[in-house]
């Protein structure tokens, strides 16, 4: 383990940096895929449309390959912006389509009866929307959006792996090839560890909120 | 699904709201082109729709067509041969660890529960790392196996994510069955094991067949990491080889995510049949649907890339 508290200022500091790459992405994917799911449940067919076709493209398409098309494809068209930000924005897309999908499974499960009451005292879509439906639906949705943002917290490690410096993965991957330290202690006991701190830590946290926002349906 | 969904929001639409949807419509139309407009013409700007770019892809008479096409289809075969096996081996593994969890009483559960929870933390891109990189340093030798050694690193990383995955699929489906079927297994005179074997297994295997697929979904996408790790020549690496010599990612990198796209979406079509097949023939309870809503919904997630 000696190569892990040799390094480990390193390691602290690909910590701190996989978590940016994860508050960033946390903050772009979230809105997204509320916004998404707005779509996909709103009564303008185009709108619904839209949503499904970005819901099926970027489910079906592996992180790796939006990331590379992120990366290879916005410079040719003469958008340069840096890797980091490249990475960010390949795991907010591909986040985004399974925020979506857990918003709208969240909202799908409020029983009819509850937007028809809302309706029959007399509130219109957005009133229902706000004060019956959606209190409604944040409470079954926090469970499944957990566990994506968990999936995307572990997920930060392909866009680390993807060549963004400085985050967990890239401190493994250069303590290992270009100072030559051994594979063994450097990913189970650093790499792995403080993935594990993130996920552990978040699933943690995530069953707390459950306990406290949970209710029998 | 969607007149299901429609039905919780909102009412059949009276005049007013159908010309406000009308309005609507138009005006989302509008902003949809516009928006596929502007992304046009930034792709005719840079010559992004030129044959030079597809050609090699699409047009048969290009002499690069052949070679690349052979190249996309080693990378499917290779893909779909790592998918299968991880596949295989984690629901095998995943059924003895949910059948061991469900078996030992609740001192030897904790140990396996620890496990689950320290595979099902990490990341995937990193468990192949470890399948294909770290086992070799440490003396594990998978060389001498057909299909090379990071074919079976690639295979164990993705299992061991996969299987305790898999183990909390079976486990959820094995919970979901009706507690009759135990007890009347077991009134017949049916060992544990055997009514493990012989009654709940089939019947969650049933229930969890749409979960499973999703899973599989997940394992196929997630082949593509070992691109980052080592050469396989799956699906992902060859596309990034034939776009490093052509030199038109843009185009290469949208014929994968298509097939990427195909393949996976007719997977998930299936499983979505399967499921509601199942709901028609009264097999799932309203409780099944509750974990399949859930698990499964949580697992594919809970999977990686």
């Amino acid at each position: 383990m000696s190569p892990v508290f040799d390094n480990i200022d390193q390691f602290v500091d690909g910590f701190l940096t996989s978590l940016e790459i994860i508050l960033w992405a946390l903050a772009g994917a979230l809105p997204l895929g509320v916004l998404i799911a707005a779509c996909r449940v709103s009564p303008i067919p185009p709108l619904r449309a839209f949503g499904t076709f970005w819901v099926t493209t970027f489910r079906n398409t592996p992180l790796t390959v939006v990331l590379f098309f992120c990366a290879f494809g916005f410079p040719e068209l003469g958008i340069n912006r840096s890797f980091f930000f490249f990475g960010v924005l390949g795991l907010v897309l591909y986040t985004s389509a399974f925020v979506c999908e857990a918003v709208r499974s969240g909202i799908n499960s409020v029983p009819a009866g509850q937007a028809e009451a809302a309706r029959s005292i007399g509130l219109n879509f957005t009133q229902g929307l706000r004060y019956v439906v959606l209190p409604q639906a944040l409470r079954t949705v926090v469970p499944p959006l957990g566990s994506v943002l968990i999936a995307m917290m572990k997920n930060s490690a392909v866009v680390g792996a993807f060549g963004v410096g400085g985050d967990l993965w890239s401190t493994g991957a250069s303590l290992t090839s270009a100072q030559g330290y051994p594979t063994f202690p450097v990913y189970v006991g650093g790499v792995a560890v403080g993935y594990l701190i993130i996920t552990l830590t978040a699933g943690a946290l995530l069953q707390l909120l459950e306990r406290k926002v949970a209710i029998a349906r | 699904m969607s007149s299901e969904q429609q039905a919780v929001l909102y009412d059949a639409q009276g005049p007013r709201a159908r010309r406000r949807t009308l309005i609507g419509t138009v005006v989302a139309v509008l902003a949809l082109l516009g928006l596929a407009y502007v992304v046009y013409r930034r792709l005719d700007e840079q010559g992004q729709f030129s044959m030079e770019e597809w050609g090699p892809l699409i047009d048969p008479g290009n002499e690069a067509f052949d070679a690349v096409w052979r190249l996309i289809g080693e990378g499917i075969v290779n893909t779909l041969k790592a998918a299968a096996l991880a596949m295989v081996l984690s629901i095998v593994l995943g059924t003895l660890i949910a059948v061991a969890r469900l078996s030992l009483g609740r001192i030897g559960r904790i140990p396996l529960i620890g496990l689950i929870e320290i595979f099902r933390g990490l990341p995937v891109v990193v468990l192949v790392f470890i399948g294909v990189r770290v086992l070799p340093d440490v003396g594990v030798d998978l060389s001498g196996l057909p299909g090379g050694q990071v074919l079976w690193g690639l295979v164990i990383g993705l299992t061991v994510y996969n299987m305790v995955i898999f183990a909390e699929i079976v486990r959820a489906g094995v919970a979901s069955l009706p507690r009759g079927q135990r007890e009347a297994a077991l009134a017949t005179g049916l060992t544990n094991w055997q009514t493990m074997r012989i009654v709940l297994l089939p019947q969650a295997f049933r229930t969890m067949l749409p979960a499973i697929i999703s899973q599989l979904i997940v394992v196929l996408k997630d082949t593509s990491l070992v691109t980052f790790i080592a050469n396989y020549d799956e699906l992902l690496s060859q596309g990034e080889s034939i776009q490093r010599n052509l030199g038109n990612p843009i185009q290469t990198f949208t014929v994968l995510a298509l097939l990427y796209i195909a393949i996976n979406y007719c997977l998930g079509r299936l499983a979505q049949y399967i499921e509601r097949r199942q709901a028609r023939a009264g097999r799932s309870t309203p409780e099944p649907a509750e974990t399949a809503g859930l698990a499964p919904g949580a697992a594919p997630v809970g999977g990686g890339a």
